[in-house]
């Protein structure tokens, strides 16, 4: 029993317990535990093992190698194509307007949804009706519909203008040189992207204390720096993760805007896929890594937008992956370090 | 702090007149008046729901009354002098009146995403009233004086709610206002902490500033207060000296009330 005479090491060595010498369980039978040298409070907890997990783990490894395995082989695929494909001048023009149209669509849903939340909260009737009726409307109708409508909005109306309302207008704007396709899918976008994101900042801001309002009024602070620097700083926890989610949906909601004869990325697949119909299945992918990868980033954003909000929320901000990575691998060298001093 | 007390001979720091409030069908107030004099410390007491708490918030207009008006140094508050009418301020002309008033809160309500520092600075910069190095001077001087100049840095929930509470304070302070209103500042602390704030409170009694504080704390009363008022149901019963109302209370409320807080 001589690991016993060691200092317990600062931290777990793995996660086995300490082995025992044969001999010595074949020598002191049944309670060597109690009977040691050592005190009881010395000795390490020898951790509960768990064969569930083992087996579970096992089984959803060959699953998933199984499904890999099948990914990689299954001629139906056409990798090579997929490869093909991928980082084509096409394709990428394709993500570049899905990335114009998900960004525009993305600022001014925020900015409408931050316009209607106020309405919303405001004193005034008439406001919290129109930002009532708004979102209800537009979270009513498919996006495909408001697509569509906005789309055929120049046989409705021929010109807009600017003046007084119900009387001359000054300036006119032909409608069908305004609307462009760009115009209209960022602008069908964004009517539907700002319905939601009302709702989303209003969660925010209602999950911010009474307290922070009175205190802010009481302070004498003036309304505008009251919303800015008081309330919206906290509610943005809040609304970061539920707007992320609804941005994500928005990138993938641009999709839609194939309809309205703009060649986003989804757009410039489906047109490859009907000049090449064998390569309809690797067009596909390609639609589906592009999508993923951008989602990704979105995400990777997020983690970082969070952590920045949380600031005073928690006690102590969480580590980034890099920061956790360079713990884990002083933690290594630690430990390989104490075992070297235990060999020699 | 209150070297300028500009103030006219018979202005009362507060004077509160026919002051009547409902939730609803529930009279909160019922024709409350009350005047304080300046630099007098004035501590109301009184058996929870009394309205206590919405007589204070009635100061700086936190709550807006049914009936009767409120001054501080002889301005009135939320409203104006129209003739022979009172009209209603607006927000902005509210927001600046509340500005000169100190107000702490039972929760502290600090705000969690600014440091103490940023807390206390925040205020003076946002209304105008110092540059931002100024207002962090000033903030760290009255970190200093609450006794917590090492926690400049912290943000709130790293701090123990006696910590948060003596911020509070200090956030009140650095509107350098010459009235504080305290909505029952210990109520939410664990009592070995309640001290360290009344020994805050203590200590900006013999400054000049006028302060108006609702507590339980009997022997605070008894230490510190000029005038103690006794409210129940909406009505002051009994106001005085702490010897006159804590020692030898008159109505039979006030000693009911005393008897089972001390």
């Amino acid at each position: 029993m001589s690991e016993q005479s060691i200092p317990a090491p600062p931290f777990e060595v793995a996660d086995r317990p300490p082995s025992r010498t044969p001999s010595a369980s074949a020598t002191s039978d049944a309670p060597s535990d109690t009977r040691s040298d050592a005190p009881l409070s010395r000795q390490r907890v020898i951790p509960l093992r768990h064969p569930g997990r083992w087996i579970a783990t096992a089984v959803v490894l060959v699953l998933v190698a199984q499904f890999a395995h099948g990914l990689v082989t299954n001629p139906f695929y056409q990798w090579g194509r997929f490869q093909y494909w991928f980082a084509r001048p096409v394709i990428l023009q394709g993500l570049l307007v899905t990335l114009e149209v998900a960004a525009l669509s993305a600022v001014l849903g925020l900015v409408g949804g931050i316009v209607l939340a106020l309405m919303r909260q405001s004193r005034n009737p008439i406001l919290r009706a129109v930002s009532w009726t708004y979102i209800w409307l537009f979270r009513s109708v498919p996006l495909i519909v408001v697509l569509l409508v906005l789309y055929n909005f120049s046989a409705l109306y021929k010109t807009l203008s600017l003046g007084v309302p119900f009387g001359p207008g000054f300036v006119h704007f032909n409608e069908s040189a305004l609307a462009t396709d760009l115009v209209v899918a960022t602008l069908g976008l964004s009517l539907n992207e700002a319905a939601y994101a009302a709702e989303v900042v209003r969660s925010g801001i209602l999950s911010v204390d009474q307290g922070q309002h009175e205190a802010a009024a009481a302070l004498g602070l003036p309304r505008g720096y009251q919303f800015r620097r008081i309330v919206l700083p906290q509610a943005l926890r809040a609304i970061v993760p539920a707007y992320v989610n609804q941005l994500i949906g928005l990138i993938k909601g641009t999709s839609l805007v194939f309809y309205v004869s703009l060649l986003d990325l989804f757009g410039e697949v489906q047109n490859m896929g009907s000049t090449y119909p064998g390569d309809v299945v690797p067009l596909l992918l390609v639609a589906t890594v592009w999508y993923v990868v951008l989602t990704s980033v979105v995400s990777v954003v997020q983690f970082y937008v969070e952590r920045h909000y949380s600031r005073g929320a928690l006690r102590t901000v969480p580590p980034t992956p890099l920061q956790r990575l360079r713990v884990s691998l002083r933690q290594l060298r630690e430990r390989a370090d104490f075992g070297s001093t235990v060999n020699s | 702090m209150t070297g300028t007390t500009t103030l006219t001979a018979t202005a009362a720091a507060v004077e509160v007149h026919g002051a009547h409030k409902w939730y609803g069908a529930n009279r909160v107030l019922d024709g409350v008046d009350l005047t304080v004099q300046p630099g007098q410390v004035a501590v109301i007491l009184g058996p929870s729901g009394s309205g206590k708490s919405t007589l204070l918030r009635a100061i700086n207009h936190l709550e807006q009354l049914d009936v009767g008006h409120v001054s501080v140094n002889g301005e009135l508050i939320g409203v104006r002098r129209h003739g022979e009418r009172l009209k209603e301020l607006g927000e902005r002309a509210i927001l600046a009146q509340r500005a000169g008033i100190g107000f702490v809160f039972q929760g502290f309500n600090l705000f969690p995403h600014l440091t103490a520092l940023e807390n206390i600075a925040a205020a003076p910069v946002a209304t105008g009233r110092a540059t931002r190095e100024e207002a962090r001077a000033t903030a760290r001087d009255l970190l200093e004086r609450v006794g917590l100049a090492d926690k400049a840095d912290a943000y709130p929930r790293q701090l123990s709610g006696g910590q948060q509470q003596r911020v509070a304070i200090a956030r009140a302070l650095a509107q350098k206002p010459g009235l504080i209103l305290f909505d029952e500042p210990t109520s939410a602390l664990d009592p070995e902490l309640v001290g360290e704030v009344l020994a805050v409170i203590k200590d900006l009694a013999g400054s000049g500033t006028t302060l108006i504080v609702v507590t339980h704390e009997i022997g605070f009363a008894r230490e510190v207060a000029d005038l103690v008022v006794f409210l129940d149901g909406g009505r002051i019963l009994e106001q005085g000296s702490p010897a006159e109302v804590l020692d030898n209370p008159q109505h039979p409320r006030t000693r009911e009330f005393l008897s089972r807080v001390l």
